[in-house]
């Protein structure tokens, strides 16, 4: 996927949205800036295949040696797939974070929250922000 | 003062180097108002030689086990302490070390605490370990804590009223501020029923806490207990007395998720009640949730291999309000203690130990009830302790008069069950001999009025 | 000259048939196990355990214990942490059979003298705090926060009111906000100034209604006491909230401030710290509290109480408590703790202890003067028993890190301080030198940081060079955990 054309929480999550059957689905991931920031990766708390989420709620966790980050959910709806080999391989998320590396999708009950998401330029802004 | 270093003459230059000009301009900062203008109002220094003698007084109006015979435990036991466990808690480098945040230099700390673990799960059967807990009464309720966090459920614990009372009295307090239900199941036959525990479980109960043996010293059926448990969906959690596992089947075997316990019994003095030390293991699924601390095994940069502190983003100083548990001591010097007592007892000292303790209170309840004024409450088969009831209902004089001629008889029943107000917990360690036994056995017999035991004899 | 032989795992160094201790044969009648415990409750083989002898089980751990820093053998700085000299006479008096052997359920005619030290000590550590009553049942400083915060909740709730939130500095020990939420409130954080203090404006912002308690470290982990605390409690005061004390700083105002006269309703004492327990390679401690009177009848039960006066007091533990919170643990509270820490106040006096805290915050200040031209300092230049450093220049200028510096402190035969602690200072290095060092120790300290500043970075990246391993690697070790000693897995590894 073309980080470009993402969408990002201000939580540093990315999402692409797609149709799927009538339904929109969203993929979510976490963007180059944030594994690169974590560091040392070493264990991801994925949830299970049909939780129900919320904009802003955190539907797992991701630790390195010494400090753990919540997974937020940018948007509400029900978890539709979990990448299940992200656990023996965390390394995916920071070789391919925006591919191989997505985390969840969740299939979009309503709008909540997506008002709330940036483009790519925002998204860029407020990492340099975050660096300064 | 004996302990500062610090002469006039270095106080004197080290102002100098700050740029004041008196020891009180060091508390500047503090408002003058705060300042306290008198001296503390506590007693004035002791030399350590009169602080020897006035400890030595205090002391001496106590009663220890080595004056008195004693027959207490309910958690606290009088257990045989090798020297070789003094011997090496007393090293300095381990003594006054802390905890092992520094690897390169607490490698001998950070094996020692690997090298618990690995017992504790051979002791137990259980697949992990963390470093220990304040006491066994903590370790339950860090137990239960936790096993709500793994089953996400937070409605409902059942616990048996056979449990320690006060680990049960330690969960009430924590559960006052949240809002999970603690169930007690009552057990008035000394154990808790199958069918009691099967109706009492619900959809939203996280756990049953049982122990074995439990408090009055009986053996539960933990394998029924484990299996109607895990039909529930509910973890099972388990105190444990570590001598008894020296004959009995570990938990790890009969189907306990979490297993906790007071590990004083493993080489740890009395101390009236601490420092103590509480033991916790689990399955490995659940480790994310355990609290505590936990060394792991790795390798250094030349791919030696050594021991760092792991898994620690569960604790409190990283995860701060979302941490497993507000712990961060650990008890592990106790730690050591124990696993300096479990190398030392090996397989055959665990099993001998566990073997007197069986037949000397074996002995110690066939004796007491001949004496008359005694008779047993439960049926249930026992380990090293068992509850006996006074016929004549003064468990508060039988005890005095104990004292008087020498006894620490047994733990009165009354301040946590009404109902066995006249019962006493009585435990007879590896340490007891046949002579002490029957020496309490005698006295017990004579302060029994000749009708009590023509009625026992009839009864 | 190093061992590796005997320090191998003690599973490593088990043979089949040894052993180190023989209990006596049974001198009572036996039975047939079978015929007191039925067979399915009943072990079906030996435990699991490994076989060693007594000297062998000697070397193994007189080896391993060469392998740590100690304060007896170390300097060891490490702030927050007070880890100063643990004095030997109070082993040796903690140690006394009619102490270490008593059972926790003695009746109480049976533990006067014991009594009385606990009730002395109970005494002592009300004044010293300036505050009413106390419990000794906590068993560490944390659990002694959460004790307190319970308290707070139970007379919160006798007094009719249901308020949710605790507030604690950003600065706070990460204990305080997980006592909080094990206690079912939400933690709030305050901001603290640039000059490291609570920021009074964010105070009184986040100040309202639901504020059960603000929980206040002071001195605070930068090594400052706050000057605005007695302004800052008369806030929370207004709202109806209760203000708590962290007390792991005490060693700080021993004698000349005292937390009741600044606005303390609860606190917590480090007794393992403050009082000089040793700290056994991370425990045990205790944490008892001390409370106003108004918050006396939540403590947990027992307390001690005296009966009489002279050579007719008696002490009592007291059980009728109805209003108290319950039990926190098992048993009393963790009496050897407790009875170091009595002799410690004993062999000190009221004069002693005042010139602790002064040594404590003179050594640290000097230290202070010391470190300040090589590492920035940045709420300095004075501080009360300890202070915190930063290594970000040295980071931004030639990329060697705090870990850094302090790892390559280990070469030199110094314990590490602190680091990254507190999360307010960048690049944190947190030094607690004790009263219990001297100034030759410190001034020859400050000189090795001073070579070490000036080391090449590749250097300070692989410290340390000279101990017994380097650095382990972390994120194997959190990656793919592994936590025991498994029989198939592990071929020993004979070194050298």
């Amino acid at each position: 996927m073309n980080p470009q054309e993402l969408l990002y929480a201000k939580t540093h999550e990315w999402v692409y949205l797609a149709e799927e059957g009538g339904t929109q689905v969203a993929t979510v991931g976490i963007s180059a800036f944030a594994v690169e920031a974590l560091t040392d990766l070493v264990y991801l708390d994925l949830p299970e295949v049909g939780r129900t989420v919320t904009a802003g709620e955190s539907f797992g966790e991701i630790e390195s040696v010494k400090a753990v980050s919540d997974l937020y959910s940018p948007l509400t709806g029900e978890i539709v797939a979990v990448n299940e080999e992200l656990r023996e391989a965390l390394e995916k998320l920071g070789e391919d974070p925006y591919d191989a590396g997505w985390i969840v999708k969740i299939k979009v009950s309503d709008q909540t929250g997506l008002d709330q998401l940036m483009d790519h330029a925002a998204y860029e802004k407020l990492c340099e922000e975050e660096q300064a | 003062m004996s302990y500062c270093y610090n002469t006039p003459e270095d106080q004197r230059q080290m102002l100098q180097a700050i740029g004041l000009d008196s020891l009180d301009a060091l508390f500047d900062s503090i408002p003058a108002p705060l300042r306290m203008q008198r001296a503390l109002d506590i007693p004035g220094a002791m030399g350590e030689l009169e602080l020897t003698a006035h400890l030595a007084q205090l002391a001496k109006r106590n009663a220890s086990p080595s004056e008195k015979i004693s027959f207490l435990g309910g958690g606290s036991y009088d257990h045989f302490v090798p020297a070789v466990v003094d011997y090496v808690s007393a090293r300095g480098e381990f003594y006054t070390s802390y905890t092992p945040y520094q690897p390169e230099v607490s490698q001998g700390n950070l094996q020692a605490m690997f090298e618990y673990q690995t017992l504790i799960c051979q002791l137990t059967g259980m697949e992990v370990a963390n470093q220990s807990l304040y006491d066994g009464g903590s370790a339950a309720v860090e137990a239960v804590l936790m096993a709500m966090s793994v089953q996400r459920r937070q409605g409902r614990v059942v616990t048996a009223g056979s449990v320690h009372p006060e680990y049960r009295q330690i969960i009430e307090t924590y559960f006052a501020n949240l809002k999970t239900q603690l169930v007690t199941l009552e057990t008035p036959q000394g154990t808790l029923p199958p069918a009691t525990l099967e109706a009492a479980l619900s959809d939203d109960t996280a756990c049953v806490l049982v122990q074995q043996p439990n408090f009055f010293g009986c053996l539960e059926e933990v394998e029924q207990l484990a299996e109607i448990t895990h039909r529930a969906g509910a973890l099972l959690v388990v105190v444990t007395d570590p001598i008894s596992l020296g004959i009995l089947k570990r938990p790890g075997d009969y189907g306990a998720d979490v297993v906790v316990g007071e590990g004083q019994c493993l080489g740890t003095p009395m101390q009236f009640g601490g420092p103590y030390l509480g033991i916790m293991a689990c399955r490995e699924k659940f480790v994310r949730r355990m609290p505590g601390r936990i060394a792991g095994q790795t390798v250094d940069r030349q791919g030696r291999r050594c021991w760092v502190l792991t898994l620690q983003t569960r604790e409190q100083h990283i995860r701060r309000e979302k941490a497993t548990s507000n712990i961060c001591t650990n008890q592990g010097l106790f730690a050591l203690r124990a696993s300096v007592y479990l190398a030392a007892m090996g397989p055959t000292g665990m099993r001998e130990a566990a073997r007197l303790c069986l037949q000397k209170a074996r002995y110690a309840q066939a004796q007491l009830f001949a004496s008359g004024r005694l008779e047993p409450v439960f049926a249930a088969p026992t380990f090293k302790e068992f509850v006996v009831r006074d016929r004549l209902a003064d468990v508060d004089g039988l005890l005095a008069d104990a004292l008087q001629a020498g006894f620490l008889a047994g733990v009165p029943l009354g301040r946590w069950y009404p109902q066995l107000s006249d019962c006493l917990l009585v435990s007879v360690t590896e340490k007891r001999t046949q002579a002490q036994i029957d020496a309490l056995a005698q006295f017990v017999a004579k302060t029994t009025p000749i009708k009590t035991v023509e009625h026992a004899k009839h009864a | 000259m190093r061992n590796t032989r005997d320090t191998q795992l003690l599973f490593e160094l088990s043979k089949a048939g040894r052993r180190a201790v023989e209990l006596p044969a049974c001198d009572v009648p036996q039975e047939p196990i079978a015929d007191l415990i039925p067979a399915r409750l009943l072990a079906t083989c030996d435990l699991p355990l490994p076989e060693l002898t007594e000297p062998q089980l000697v070397r193994h751990y007189a080896n391993l214990s060469t392998l740590n820093m100690s304060v007896d053998t170390h300097f060891y700085p490490l702030g927050s942490c007070t880890m100063k000299y643990n004095p030997k006479r109070n082993e040796r008096l903690a140690a006394l059979p009619g102490i270490v052997d008593l059972h926790p359920y003695q009746p109480d005619e049976s533990l006067q003298g014991l009594l009385a030290l606990l009730y002395g000590l109970q005494e002592m550590l009300s004044e010293i705090a300036g505050l009413d009553a106390v419990s000794l049942q906590p068993a560490a400083g944390a659990h002694g926060e959460l004790t307190a915060l319970m308290v707070a909740a139970a007379y919160f709730r006798e007094q009719g009111e249901r308020r949710t939130k605790i507030l604690t500095p950003d600065s706070a020990h990460g204990t305080n906000p997980a006592s909080a939420s094990m206690c079912g409130f939400d933690a709030v954080t305050v901001n603290s100034t640039s000059a490291g203090f609570v920021d009074l404006e964010d105070l009184k912002q986040k100040l309202d209604d639901q504020v059960a308690v603000f929980m206040i470290t002071n001195p605070n982990t930068l090594g400052l006491f706050d000057p605005y605390v007695r302004q800052i409690a008369d806030l929370v005061h207004e709202r109806g909230g209760l203000i708590y004390l962290d007390g792991a700083n005490m060693n700080a105002i021993l004698g000349v401030t005292r937390p009741g006269d600044f606005g303390t309703d609860m606190m917590h004492y480090n007794p393992h710290k403050t009082f000089s327990g040793p700290h056994g390679g991370g425990g045990p401690g205790a944490g008892p509290i001390a409370v106003t009177a108004q918050l006396e009848p939540y403590l947990p039960s027992p307390t001690i109480v005296k009966k009489g006066n002279g050579a007719d007091a008696c002490y009592q533990l007291d059980y009728d408590r109805p209003r108290s919170i319950g039990r926190v643990r098992s048993f009393f509270g963790n009496t050897g703790v407790l009875v170091r820490a009595y002799c410690y106040i004993m062999t000190h006096g009221p004069d002693g202890l005042r010139r602790v805290a002064e040594n404590a915050v003179l050594n640290a200040n000097y230290l202070l003067s010391r470190l300040q031209p090589l590492l920035p300092v940045p709420h300095g230049p004075r501080c009360a028993h300890e202070f915190v450093a930063t290594a970000l220049t040295l980071k931004q200028q030639r990329g060697v890190t705090a870990m850094d510096v302090v790892k390559r402190l280990l070469d030199f035969g110094y314990h590490a301080p602190t680091v990254y602690f507190p999360l307010t200072v960048k690049e944190a290095i947190m030094v607690e030198p004790t009263e219990t060092e001297s100034k030759e120790t410190l001034d020859a300290f400050a000189e090795t940081l001073r070579q070490i500043v000036d080391e090449p970075p590749e250097t300070l990246h692989a410290a340390p060079l000279m101990t017994p391993v380097s650095r382990p690697d972390e994120v194997a070790a959190a990656r793919k955990p592994v936590l025991r000693w498994r029989e198939a897995e592990q071929p020993s590894q004979v070194e050298g």
